[in-house]
């Protein structure tokens, strides 16, 4: 893939180190503005510390964020939000004594400073994901899958121009992950570009126009879903070392 | 909903402000006005502590600066007791500032944060106690001169007027904190700093302006108690009992809301009183009730005097 | 100069066994016990009525009030801060808080607010060491620190109490997984801090005075400690407390004595504030 100049997102040769341990090491990639970007890999590859340079809640070890061309390292989380960077918590975020509408409006308020605005827009928000039931209820009050949406809510509300989703399908079933897919997708068609982390793989194939593949620290491929499930290296990341062959063996036979 | 809370505000202020139409006792008016003083203190607190979650148990810093500047600024320098009790406040609010600043950029919170404001107190009181503009270990004495332009009035019920109307004042200000935009993020950053942070909010921004609010308004408590009781020593104005006052009554009264810090100190006072008439003045005997209501609150949710009522309600 | 040295070190050295009790209970508990001034006021107090009531010497007075101490700790860990604390920092801070008020009033409604102290004929003896004059109480109180730092020392790493509360502070889940019960250890470990109290409080009394207020001067100080040797760490107390001794000395020396602890709380706020958040901060 080539880099568009300058990349809508660029993270360049970014190293991650926590003592003795190099939580990701020398990782590039780009995301490509209006796309639907994946980041997969198996757990504890680094997926969630690379999301956390991004949105600027660590300062890699060496290495680059570059956001439109302009360096964006190490700034603080508030301020990317207020260049157009939101982010949402693999571990659900909610402002436990708040309810559902209140939540969602602190994000609004970031660029809204009339209450009656925010609200309106927390409202507004609220429809596209599905919770304008719930705006009432007490955001502790709801399921794991309501939750995952007022997290998504609250991100929007800040109205991005990019979106770093960490696992919002997780720990949903699959009826909720096929109510949710379509969400995004409409996120996406409404300007907003989406880097997202996922496991379910059926989603991430079904979403994301553009894949990069991370395994120990490393980006080890980056392509289409189609392209990236092809690639050895990533079938042996996820399966062990050797599978690669085994499998095409075994289709050989 | 909304409309009930405003209502209700007017409602406490019309009743109150009857108060010193039917109670002439100078020690009942006494303990009316030491009340409200009180309240203001813990209203103070609320803002910081209560909406947005920053445990302070050092609030004397900023009740005392108050205190001493409305005293010595007035018996000293000559200044109007309103232009003294005015930069007083702001002087409070400063103060706040810059404890605010130097504590959260090194990102202290939860029992750090208490640590280190009762410290920035005590170094305030040693201070106060030793040097000679406070009037060391002496203290300082406002004279008496009971004119309106002194700040002092011929009756207690003025003076039981004066501080009722900050303490709506403040709950005014409380209310309209609560609608607005900072009011929201600093519930967020009490709920989830790093969740309010991902969402724009400017954490230590937020936590500066409430340390700095919180500041002024208890330092307003402390300069119409400088005002009332015309005497100040170290002790009173920077010790720890102040400091205790102010989180007691929301804590109690219920933090982070309007009401919590009134509902706190009428309660906590008058049970206080109680217990005093019952069994006899025994020193110490009513810190040894709030003692005992602050951990009961803590110990039995939901953690105040109103959502025990609700509860209560509820289960009938 | 010298002999400022030589006492500070002395007084610290109590001052250190008054923060190994809190340090103690930050490294395995992980709170902040803020009622720890008024236990130790408490066990003045008691101290005090062993002497004024019972007869008995301070230093002997050791010896019953050390496990009633350690029955107080367990107690008021077990039936109170536990069930109030529900695990949250703020929580905690509250009851601790709610602890000290209620502990140090009612001291204050039994003893009233009179100052009160015991008359010993050694208070007033000191030892020659060389050109310097030693207060006797508090060499004595250095002596007695040492021997409970040894012997806390031994119970941490050679019985199976001890070694249980390393786990626990190491790594609470896991330890309650292999079955220690953590509600006990605890329990246990507040015990032995109240119980490093009753001890530091039996020193201290023949040389120093009690009131219902007197644990506050002792508290911010043992948070000092407690903070400069790096919370959780025992030997750090003692080598925080002999530090802090002197400060205070030097500084009463050179301040005079109402500007004398102003030393102690700017080192504290120094510390507190410059002082790396990652290590102590990374909890909450």
């Amino acid at each position: 893939m080539i880099e568009p100049d300058p990349a809508f997102l660029a993270v360049r040769n970014v190293s991650m180190r926590f003592g003795g341990l190099l939580a990701v090491s020398d990782a590039s990639f780009f995301v490509k503005e209006g796309s639907i970007t994946g980041l997969i890999g198996p757990n504890g590859a680094g997926k969630t510390t690379l999301f956390a340079i991004v949105s600027g809640f660590q300062k890699p070890t060496t290495g680059h964020v570059l956001w439109k061309g302009e360096e964006i390292t190490a700034r603080p989380p508030h301020l990317l939000a207020r260049a157009g960077i939101a982010r949402t918590f693999q571990i659900v975020q909610p402002f436990a004594g708040l309810s559902v509408r209140e939540n969602i409006a602190v994000g609004a308020f970031l660029r809204h400073k009339r209450r009656d605005d925010a609200i309106a827009l927390a409202e507004k928000v609220a429809a596209r994901v599905g919770l304008t039931a719930e705006l009432d209820k007490p955001a502790a009050a709801l399921t794991v899958a309501g939750r995952k949406r007022v997290e998504l809510a609250k991100a929007l509300a800040t109205e991005p121009k990019l979106l770093l989703l960490d696992e919002v399908l997780a720990g949903l079933n699959p009826s909720e992950v096929r109510d949710i897919v379509p969400v995004v997708r409409a996120i996406r068609d409404s300007g907003v570009t989406v880097l997202m982390i996922e496991h379910v793989m059926q989603a991430v194939m079904n979403l994301c126009e553009a894949v990069h593949v991370l395994a120990q620290g490393r980006i080890i491929a980056s392509g289409t879903p189609a392209e990236v499930v092809a690639t050895p290296a990533v079938v042996e990341a996820y399966l062990g070392h050797g599978a690669a062959t085994r499998l095409s063996g075994k289709r050989d036979a | 909903m909304k409309d009930r809370q405003l209502s209700l505000i007017l409602a406490f202020a019309g009743i109150a402000a009857l108060v010193p139409l039917f109670v002439t006792a100078g020690t009942w008016l006494n303990f009316a006005v030491f009340t409200l003083i009180l309240c203001l203190a813990a209203q103070g607190w609320n803002i910081l502590g209560g909406y947005s979650g920053q445990y302070s148990f050092g609030h004397a810093a900023f009740f005392g600066t108050t205190a001493y500047l409305t005293a010595v600024l007035q018996t000293r320098y000559g200044i109007s007791p309103y232009a003294a009790f005015a930069i007083g406040i702001a002087a409070a609010a400063a103060v706040g500032w810059v404890i605010g600043f130097l504590s959260f950029r090194s990102g202290l919170k939860g029992s750090y944060f208490a640590l280190v404001t009762l410290a920035f107190a005590e170094v305030f009181r040693v201070l106060a106690n030793a040097s000679e503009i406070t009037g060391g270990a002496a203290g300082t004495l406002i004279k008496l001169d009971v004119r309106p332009e002194n700040f002092q009035f011929a009756s207690r019920g003025t003076f039981f007027w004066v501080v009722l109307g900050m303490v709506v004042l403040a709950m005014l200000l409380t209310r309209a904190l609560e609608r607005s935009r900072l009011g929201a993020q600093m519930v967020a950053v009490r709920e989830n700093e790093d969740a309010a942070r991902a969402l724009g909010v400017d954490a230590l921004r937020v936590k500066l302006a409430a340390i700095a609010l919180s500041a002024a308004m208890t330092g307003a408590a402390g300069g119409l108690y400088a005002q009332y009781f015309l005497y100040l020593d170290a002790t009173i104005a920077y010790g720890t009992w102040i400091s205790v006052e102010a989180l007691l009554a929301p804590i109690v009264g219920g933090a982070g809301t309007v009401f919590g810090p009134v509902v706190g100190s009428i309660v906590l006072h008058s049970l206080s009183e109680f217990t005093k008439s019952l069994v006899g003045r025994i020193p110490g005997i009513d810190l040894v009730i709030f003692g005992i209501m602050l951990i009961l609150v803590v110990r039995f949710p939901p953690r105040n005097i109103p959502g025990l009522i609700r509860r209560w309600r509820g289960t009938k | 100069m010298l002999e400022a040295v030589a006492n500070g070190l002395l007084t610290g050295a109590v001052y250190g066994l008054v923060a190994l009790g809190l340090t103690l209970v930050y490294g395995v508990l992980h709170i902040i016990n803020f009622a720890h001034g008024a236990l130790l006021t408490m066990a003045m107090y008691a101290a005090w009525v062993c002497w004024a009531v019972f007869g008995l010497d301070p230093y002997v007075a050791i010896l019953p009030l050390v496990p009633i101490f350690f029955a107080v700790g367990y107690a008021v860990q077990r039936f109170v801060i536990m069930p109030a604390s529900q695990g949250d920092d703020n929580n905690i801070l509250l009851v601790t808080l709610g602890l000290s008020i209620v502990l140090e009033n009612a001291m204050l409604a039994i003893f009233r607010s009179d100052t009160l102290s015991v008359q010993v004929p050694y208070a007033m003896e000191v030892i020659e060491a060389g050109p310097m004059l030693l207060s006797f109480p508090r060499v004595v109180g250095f002596g007695v620190t040492l021997v409970v730092a040894l012997v806390l020392f031994l119970v941490l790493t050679r019985t199976d109490t001890g070694r249980a509360m390393r786990a626990v502070a190491k790594e609470r889940t896991g330890a309650a997984l292999v079955g220690i019960d953590v509600r006990h250890v605890y329990a246990v470990t507040f015990a032995i801090g109240c119980a490093c109290l009753a001890i530091s409080a039996c020193l201290l009394l023949p040389s120093f005075y009690v009131n219902p207020r007197v644990g506050n001067a002792f508290v911010l100080v043992a948070f000092t400690i407690v903070v400069l040797g790096g919370m959780g760490s025992v030997p750090g107390a003692l080598l925080g407390g002999l530090f802090i001794g002197v400060v205070e000395s030097l500084s009463g020396l050179y301040l005079g004595d109402s500007l004398g602890q102003l030393g102690i709380f700017v080192i504290f706020i120094l510390v507190l504030l410059f002082r790396p958040t990652g290590l102590f901060g990374a909890r909450a």
